[in-house]
């Protein structure tokens, strides 16, 4: 299985996207993003961090550098793409993903472990993890989703929300959201279903020294669906 | 503007003598420019003119010292071709005037001193101390503060591990702000500021240079006036993506052979930088301002040469290599410029627009600059307290323990440390919270652990006293981890040394911290000193930051302070007298703030120390937590807090008074949870070294008791220890 993680300059969940995908058997390379194209890969993921300073908007600066296009034709074309935290605020930046990611509700940056609840399960992301609610981590200062009220009938229709923010038991309601996004959305999945933005860190999640140890179950599912 | 007078040095924080030094050596008067570079050098900051000749006794030898104090950060051997870089430094002055940029600021001067060495840093660590809770600028002051820490450092994608927050009123009109790195280097490609050779090319690299900083290093040696808001222009501003590309381009020029010597741009910018590389190589320097990438129009030599805008970086290059490394700069879209060469003439000379603007010889400016030998006085140990029954008649257990949980001291600190990224880089296996940090040395099965830590209470009761004790207090939280203690850093915080007292309560700290630090083989081998940190005439309590930090040879050995499973022992090692002055229950419960601060038996210390490692090394401990503010049953609460485990007191042997045996801040302590299984052994062990220790109790249900005189729910105390700041903050 191969992968391919961006560095945009400003990356830096760069080195532990590395760690985890080669740990879970990925063959992982890294690209620089004023690289015109990427090597032939099973995957793409946009890293965690600051792109270019996160300056006019979060992920926006990303989103037009050159090796965009690449992405956006290796989606496109039915690839899989991940976007972790900036990488998801990359990829709404991008149009691949829609919706926005405003400032958290309490204006401060959050670092925490948090439960999120897997809305749905007939995709390559998630198909084998059997378990309902993944105990993961989140970093961030913008990942309060939002979008329209007709974006978000879309969404729901098409089964596009990956993962809620909930409590240990599943709850996802006003009480387990973290940082204000509408509908406790963590993540989401563009309509095909290859594309997964999500804002919880699951490669900090992989041992059990760390935070915790669901991270593993995901990229275990990953490197199987593949 | 280019005539130079007395008054104009004056003004410049120079003293008259200072400005006749300056014409005698030089023989002529200064320029402006000249006058600058001089206030530059020869302010406290940078000079350390009052601090220098008591740091000399410091102890900074040892085997696992790789480069003691005088660089840009200190150097520990870990083994394997390991090496720690670290130091902590203040950023109290800027930080008080605009907290978020301050503190930023601070946070990437001190990761530009750790990477400018070759190492990548690895973890970030804090020391903020703020006035008093009622004081109208503590809460912006702290929110503030910790946004400026949490928005670098997250930023740069570096974990903020650990730290330490006080509040104390005599931080009212001067907060300070000191910052940690850790990073990690092979001991065999380390990188020093000594410059060496002649033409070779003296290269820029980094942000261009504004008008920001001018004289934020003058700022950082003056007292606080009226007038200080005045003084916002030369807060630094900060752009953490800027460092973050600059950690990349450094690192990846590091890994050939073109650097010769490398330093970074920090108090008094170019000037100090050029400066100190020539010095150290016993060379001279020759810039073409000109040359020199600006952000701003029409700069002067003046400006240019004091500016503190951040993010830039100094190199001296091997000839011919100039193009190799542009080609890095140039990739990660920073500026790089070729602004001058090292010359044979032991003297900085300065061009602008083809012309010379200044030429001073480099002695002139350091190994020339004024020392002090400052009056002190030496402080008298106060008298003890002598508490009796009455003073304790109307209280009960959990009330004091309730007051305690919630004093600002003690109180949880999540609030502060949820808002910096402290998983990043996905080695943090001890997050804030606990007795140190730990962090993974990556890819190995080392772990390093560091902590912040300072007693200004007991500092002020005492100074040599509280210099020894700070020490001793990160040395426990070294071991506390399982960690073997290694070295520490400090940063030495303090009010006006022309004043006697003030001077005097430096110099007996430093000498408390070395009498420590040499006992314990826990040597100094970097950090900073920041005077005048006085405003009107009121200075703080004497604060020494003590940052230390400690070897796990196996990260799995780590060890953990939540308490583990009902049926385990809990012991207190180390004796309790029942030292009651100058604790928080003094303080809080029966309003004293006399009296002695705890005294500190360094053998002691080093036995207990000892035994808690042995006792780890042969797995014989859950457990361990040591015991510090608040006591015994503080620290009992916290353990039970993390674990969600109640515990049962046994009845205090022996005819001390509960009060005081809960509550009392006696040094060399610490807390082990044990398996009932291992309790014999465990008790043959230390009688066998003659270790005092106290059965204290067991673990078990949801709940704290003692007896009939203590029964408190877990989740009781939890609840206001948990929410006090966070309540504070939105009020």
């Amino acid at each position: 299985m191969k992968s391919s993680v961006i560095i945009f300059p400003g990356s830096n969940c760069d080195r532990d996207m590395d760690v985890a995908l080669k740990k879970f058997g990925f063959k992982n390379q890294m690209v620089w993003h004023n690289d015109a194209e990427i090597p032939k890969s099973d995957m793409i993921v946009l890293p965690g961090g600051f792109s270019y300073g996160d300056y006019l908007r979060c992920g926006s600066i990303a989103g037009k550098s050159r090796i965009i296009k690449s992405v956006i034709n290796f989606a496109n074309s039915g690839g899989l793409v991940l976007g972790i935290c900036n990488g998801f605020q990359i990829l709404t930046e991008t149009g691949l993903l829609p919706g926005i990611l405003q400032q958290n509700k309490y204006l401060n940056f959050i670092c925490t472990n948090v439960f999120v609840k897997i809305k749905n399960k007939e995709n390559k992301f998630f198909n084998r993890i059997n378990k309902e609610v993944l105990e993961l981590h989140i970093a961030h200062n913008e990942g309060n989703y939002f979008c329209s009220n007709d974006e978000l009938k879309l969404i729901e229709d098409n089964g596009q929300i990956a993962v809620t923010y909930c409590d240990e038991k599943g709850n996802d309601d006003e009480y387990n959201n973290p940082n204000g996004a509408i509908k406790n959305i963590a993540g989401i999945f563009n309509k095909d279903k290859n594309i997964l933005g999500m804002m919880p860190h699951p490669e900090r999640m992989i041992d059990p020294f760390l935070s915790g140890e669901d991270g593993s179950l995901f990229f275990e599912n990953l490197v199987g669906s593949l | 503007m280019n005539e130079v007078n007395e008054q104009i040095a004056i003004d410049h924080g120079l003293k008259k003598d200072e400005y006749k030094k300056i014409c005698d050596l030089l023989k002529r008067t200064p320029n402006i420019t000249e006058l600058g570079i001089f206030s530059a050098m020869w302010n406290e900051h940078c000079s350390y003119k009052s601090s220098r000749k008591h740091l000399k006794k410091l102890h900074t030898k040892g085997d696992q010292v790789i480069q003691g104090p005088g660089e840009n950060a200190g150097v520990v051997d870990i083994e394997d071709d390991d090496a720690i870089v670290f130091k902590i430094e203040s950023h109290n002055h800027p930080s008080f005037i605009e907290p978020y940029q301050g503190a930023a600021t601070g946070v990437g001067g001190i990761m530009r001193d750790v990477f400018t060495m070759g190492a990548r840093p690895i973890a970030n660590l804090n020391s903020i101390h703020f006035g008093s809770i009622d004081h109208e600028k503590t809460r912006n002051l702290l929110r503030g503060v910790v946004k400026g820490i949490g928005g670098y450092g997250n930023c740069i994608g570096v974990p903020t591990i650990a730290g330490q927050t006080c509040f104390d009123e005599s931080y009212n009109g001067n907060i300070l702000v000191n910052a940690m790195t850790l990073g990690l280097v092979n001991k065999n490609k380390i990188f020093y500021s000594k410059a060496a050779g002649i033409n070779k090319p003296v290269i820029y690299v980094g942000s261009k240079t504004g008008r920001d900083g001018i004289h934020g290093a003058s700022m950082a040696s003056a007292i606080f006036d009226d007038k200080i808001e005045e003084k916002k222009p030369t807060v630094q501003v900060g752009d953490p993506f800027t460092e973050k590309l600059l950690l990349e381009a450094c690192l990846e020029l590091m890994a050939g052979k073109s650097i010769i010597s490398i330093q970074d741009m920090g108090a008094a910018g170019l000037t100090s930088s050029s400066i100190e590389m020539a010095s150290k190589g016993d060379l001279g320097v020759e810039i073409d301002l000109t040359k020199v990438p600006c952000r701003e129009e029409n700069m002067t030599p003046y400006e240019i040469m004091l500016s503190e805008s951040q993010e830039r970086m100094l190199i001296v290059l091997e000839a011919g290599k100039e193009d190799e490394a542009k080609k890095i700069f140039d990739k990660w879209n920073l500026d790089f410029a070729i602004i001058g060469k090292t010359t044979s003439s032991k003297n900085i000379e300065l061009f602008f627009e083809n012309k010379k603007v200044a030429e001073i010889p480099i002695d002139f400016l350091a190994e020339n600059a004024p020392m002090y030998d400052r009056k002190w006085i030496k402080a008298k140990l106060p008298k003890e307290n002598n508490f009796s029954k009455d003073d304790f008649k109307s209280l009960k257990l959990s009330d004091c323990l309730n007051k305690i949980l919630t004093d600002p001291n003690i109180a949880d600190k999540e609030w502060i440390w949820k808002q910096y990224d402290h998983t990043v880089m996905g080695d943090t296996i001890q997050k804030p919270g606990g007795n140190a940090g730990v962090v993974r040395v990556h890819g190995t099965n080392k772990a390093i652990a560091a902590a912040v830590d300072s007693s200004a209470n007991y500092c002020h009761a005492h100074p040599l006293t509280g210099g020894k004790q700070v020490v001793c207090e990160s040395w426990r939280n070294m071991i506390s981890v399982g960690a073997k203690p290694i070295a520490i850093t400090n940063c030495l915080n303090f009010g006006n040394p022309e004043k006697e007292k003030n001077m005097g309560e430096f110099v007996e700290c430093v000498d408390g911290i070395t009498e420590a630090s040499k006992y314990l083989n826990y040597p100094v081998v970097s950090g900073n000193v920041s005077f005048y940190n006085e405003t009107k005439d009121k200075g703080i309590k004497p604060t020494p930051s003590i940052g230390g930090i400690g070897l796990l040879s196996d990260y799995k050995q780590m060890v953990t302070m939540e308490l583990k499973n009902n049926g385990n022992y809990l012991l207190v090692i180390g004796k309790t007298e029942g030292h009651l002055d100058q604790s928080i229950f003094a303080k809080n419960i029966l309003s004293n703030h006399d009296g002695p601060p705890p005294e500190i038996n360094l053998f002691n210390e080093k036995q207990n120390g000892m035994i808690i490692l042995n006792l780890k090394n042969n797995n014989l401990i859950e457990t361990c937590h040591d015991v510090s503010l608040g006591g015994i049953l503080t620290a009992v609460a916290k353990m039970s807090i993390k674990g969600n485990k109640g515990v049962k007191l046994f009845p205090i042997e022996g005819l001390i008074n509960k009060y005081k045996y809960f509550f009392g801040e006696d040094q060399g302590r610490y807390i082990i949870e044990i398996k009932p299984e291992n309790l014999v052994n465990i008790e043959k062990i230390l009688k066998d070294d003659s270790i005092h220790f106290d059965k204290l109790g067991i673990v078990e249900s949801d709940q704290i008791t003692y007896g009939n005189d203590l029964k408190i729910p877990i989740d009781d105390i939890k609840e206001g220890y948990k929410k006090w700041l966070k309540e504070y903050m939105v009020n």
